[in-house]
């Protein structure tokens, strides 16, 4: 019964979960993580379910991703790729849920370029809505990836410091990030160009803001680098990606005033050069191909315990 | 014509400063009398039962979708919701589609709201052609077709130079240049008051100091052309400060504020409520509390619904997507009634001083005057039901809230055009 009732029935974002209703999402994960890598485990979980990947902006790693974890706990998967000039009006949005009601599917990942779309439409479906990444909102499974991640390799997932470096204020890695590992009783540092971490982030709890990458890093744990987006220089934001590097990078010295063997860790896909140096993000210290394991380990556990939540009477 | 007797009502008149018990005659659509001992021949006699009368409520801000955008919000259909609110006066904003910048479309305007036959509405003219900001619109022209001001609506005139000459020109009409106050490139792509709340949401968000940057700039030219310049939905305690000053100064600077923005604040918005979303933003608590001290202190000169119309198709979208606006007139006397004032001032604020603001006859209960009047009982509570409200537009900020004040009926020239379900 306990269980049960920590099983949501969306999972829209990680902020409002508590650490209770976090850690069983990591602890399944971490059983599919073996269930993952053997060929010969039985793999019935979503048999006979449909899930669909509802992809309105491109997202092939994610999408991926999502498609392998249903796949292997045995679920009919279906990707729906939609051009987002065709889906400017909302009615489309919403057609879109109603024509996903007439096909009874029952479990509905989203992706999203607005903020609040996975949202608006877990409340016009029937199937339980698993928020693949909205706008700047959130992108909870790669939290919950990274946790799981940073759990494995450091053997907890309390009491570390970790630094997230880049575009934040565009990042809704970093927001669901800031969420779970606050809530979890970490220390986060957050460090980019005033552009682009508006002072603002400061109201998102237990951070701590800096523009200085050196001292943002020193004595960290874990050093999260984001992508930075192309755009963001047309914008005005910042002058260059050279200057960005400069100043922002992540390179072999700036890891060298982190914590001995910390963890190095980017959601992908990488501008090698302009926000992680190649031989950083190829080093012993880089987790981020683990990264990528997980995300299918954890897209199973949210997949399978959403499933079970909408089975419970 | 029905002549009217009301007896047992509260009449308040803050045009007059009265708030006492006392009796209202009406005849043939005008004030005859108050306090008169006899109805009449042939009154219809009214038993207030102690509830308010007061004169019908003139509302400085609301938008209508006619023309162009009809299925939003028509002129009877927004007539229809004004009247349940008690408001008998209306002032409409020109960005419309074509935009209310010719003369023959203020007339159109007004006839329009004759056939209604519940409402006095009264046009603003665009400042620009077509309210883009660019060219300046036949202002004297509009004005002489009855223009009761002027603005470009929801968009703000963004180059200084312009408003500058903008406010020079009109000085000779004796009439309100309204300003939309907030620094456009700022706001370009927000959707949401940089705070707490939008970075959670990871809203595009504006900063608050973009009001208190158009506000500054435009008083500064305000003073250098010696013209009347108004600010609308005036919502941040650093834009009213501003305000306050130059009041003090004694320029002829004035404001208006909205409901939501002293009863509501950014936590509204909530879990993505597009119905929240308005233009400017709900701000933080800090400003929310600025805006209901300005309405004591009086540096707020106005109350005006700022009714925007948005159907299903404009809010059912992704916040950042979703039109911004929500009705008001529906709402306009409780949630005013509710902002803690004494009840004379929270009434003055939507009756005769936005008829004064802007040079027109109504507001007021004095003898001789047009029959505009609205009947109401302070205490009785209601809850906001969108979906249910009177008018086309069902996008109310306020929906589910319970509210206290509660309009019984509503005259127009004397004759009767609203009256609440239940009462007889």
């Amino acid at each position: 019964m306990l269980e049960r009732s920590f099983l949501p029935r969306h999972l829209l974002g990680i902020e409002g979960l508590t650490a209770d209703q976090i850690v069983p999402f990591l602890d399944l994960a971490e059983s599919y993580v073996l269930l993952s890598r053997s060929r010969s485990a039985p793999r019935d979980a979503l048999r006979g379910q449909t899930v669909i990947n509802l992809f309105f902006e491109d997202s092939t790693r994610t999408r991926t991703s999502f498609e392998l974890a249903g796949k292997r706990l045995g679920a009919d998967v279906i990707n729906m790729t939609v051009a987002t000039s065709s889906v400017n009006k909302g009615e489309t949005l919403l057609d879109t849920a109603s024509t996903l009601n007439a096909m009874r599917c029952d479990l509905l990942v989203v992706r999203h370029a607005q903020s609040g779309a996975p949202a608006l439409l877990s409340q016009k479906v029937e199937a339980s809505v698993i928020n693949a990444g909205d706008g700047t909102h959130e992108h909870p499974t790669q939290a919950l990836l990274d946790a799981l991640t940073i759990r494995r390799r450091l053997g907890r997932l309390n009491d570390l410091t970790i630094t997230i470096c880049g575009d934040i204020g565009h990042s809704r890695v970093a927001r669901s990030n800031i969420h779970l590992l606050s809530t979890m009783g970490n220390s986060i540092r957050l460090v980019g160009p005033p552009t682009l971490l508006p002072s603002t982030m400061a109201q998102l709890g237990n951070v701590s803001l800096y523009s200085d990458m050196d001292e943002a890093v020193r004595g960290a744990d874990v050093v999260m680098s984001l992508r930075l987006q192309k755009e963001r220089m047309g914008a005005g934001l910042i002058p260059s990606t050279r200057e960005y590097f400069r100043f922002f990078g992540l390179d072999k010295r700036r890891l060298g005033l982190a914590a001995p063997n910390a963890l190095v860790m980017h959601p992908g896909p990488m501008n090698r050069g302009v926000e992680i140096s190649s031989d950083v993000a190829d080093s012993d210290q880089s987790v981020i191909s683990e990264q990528v394991e997980m995300g299918v380990a954890i897209r199973m556990a949210v997949l399978d315990r959403l499933s079970r939540a909408r089975m419970s009477p | 014509m029905t002549n009217i007797f009301f007896e047992n009502v509260r009449i308040i008149d803050p045009a007059s400063k009265r708030d006492s018990l006392g009796t209202l005659t009406v005849e043939n659509g005008l004030i005859r009398a108050l306090d008169s001992k006899e109805p009449p021949p042939n009154a219809q006699r009214i038993d207030g039962k102690g509830a308010v009368l007061c004169p019908g409520l003139v509302d400085m801000r609301v938008a209508i979708g006619e023309p162009g955008f009809e299925y939003r919000e028509s002129i009877k259909s927004g007539a229809l919701a004004a009247v349940a609110g008690g408001i008998t006066t209306l002032a409409i904003l020109p960005n419309t589609s074509p935009a209310i910048d010719d003369p023959a479309l203020v007339h159109f305007i007004k006839a329009r709201a004759e056939e209604t036959g519940i409402i006095s509405i009264h046009p603003y003219g665009a400042l620009t052609r077509g309210c883009n900001g660019t060219e300046m619109a036949e202002l004297g022209l509009l004005h002489d077709a009855g223009a009761v001001a002027f603005t470009d609506g929801t968009r703000a005139i963004s180059d200084a130079k312009q408003m500058r000459n903008l406010l020079a020109y009109s000085s000779f009409l004796n009439t309100l240049i309204i300003q939309h106050p907030e620094e456009p490139s700022l706001a370009k792509g927000a959707c949401a008051t940089a705070g707490a709340r939008a970075v959670r949401m990871g809203l595009p968000q504006v900063p608050a100091a973009a009001e208190a940057i158009m506000i500054a700039r435009d008083i500064r030219l305000a003073e250098m052309t010696n013209a009347r310049l108004h600010f609308a939905h005036v919502s941040t305690a650093e834009g009213l400060d501003l305000i306050r000053q130059a009041k003090a100064k004694g320029l002829k600077i004035t404001c208006d504020t909205a409901p939501p923005y002293f009863s509501m604040t950014e936590e509204d918005i909530g879990d993505f409520r597009t119905y929240a979303k308005l233009s400017p933003p709900l701000r933080n608590e800090t400003d929310r509390l600025a805006v209901c001290q300005a309405l004591a202190d009086g540096t707020i000169d106005a109350v005006a619904s700022d009714h925007a119309p948005a159907d299903a198709d404009d809010k059912r979208l992704p916040f950042a997507q979703a039109r911004a606006g929500g009705t008001g007139l529906v709402t306009l006397l409780s949630v005013t009634l509710g902002a803690g004032l004494p009840l004379i001032d929270a009434l003055r604020l939507i009756t005769s001083a936005p008829a004064q603001l802007l040079n027109l006859e109504a507001g007021t209960l004095a003898v001789g005057k047009e029959a505009d009047l609205c009947l109401f009982d302070p205490e009785q509570t209601w809850v906001v039901k969108s979906g249910e409200l009177l008018g086309r537009a069902q996008n109310t900020p306020f929906d589910r809230q319970e509210l206290k004040g509660r309009v019984l009926k509503t005259f127009r020239r004397g004759k009767e055009v609203f009256t609440a379900q239940g009462i007889a």
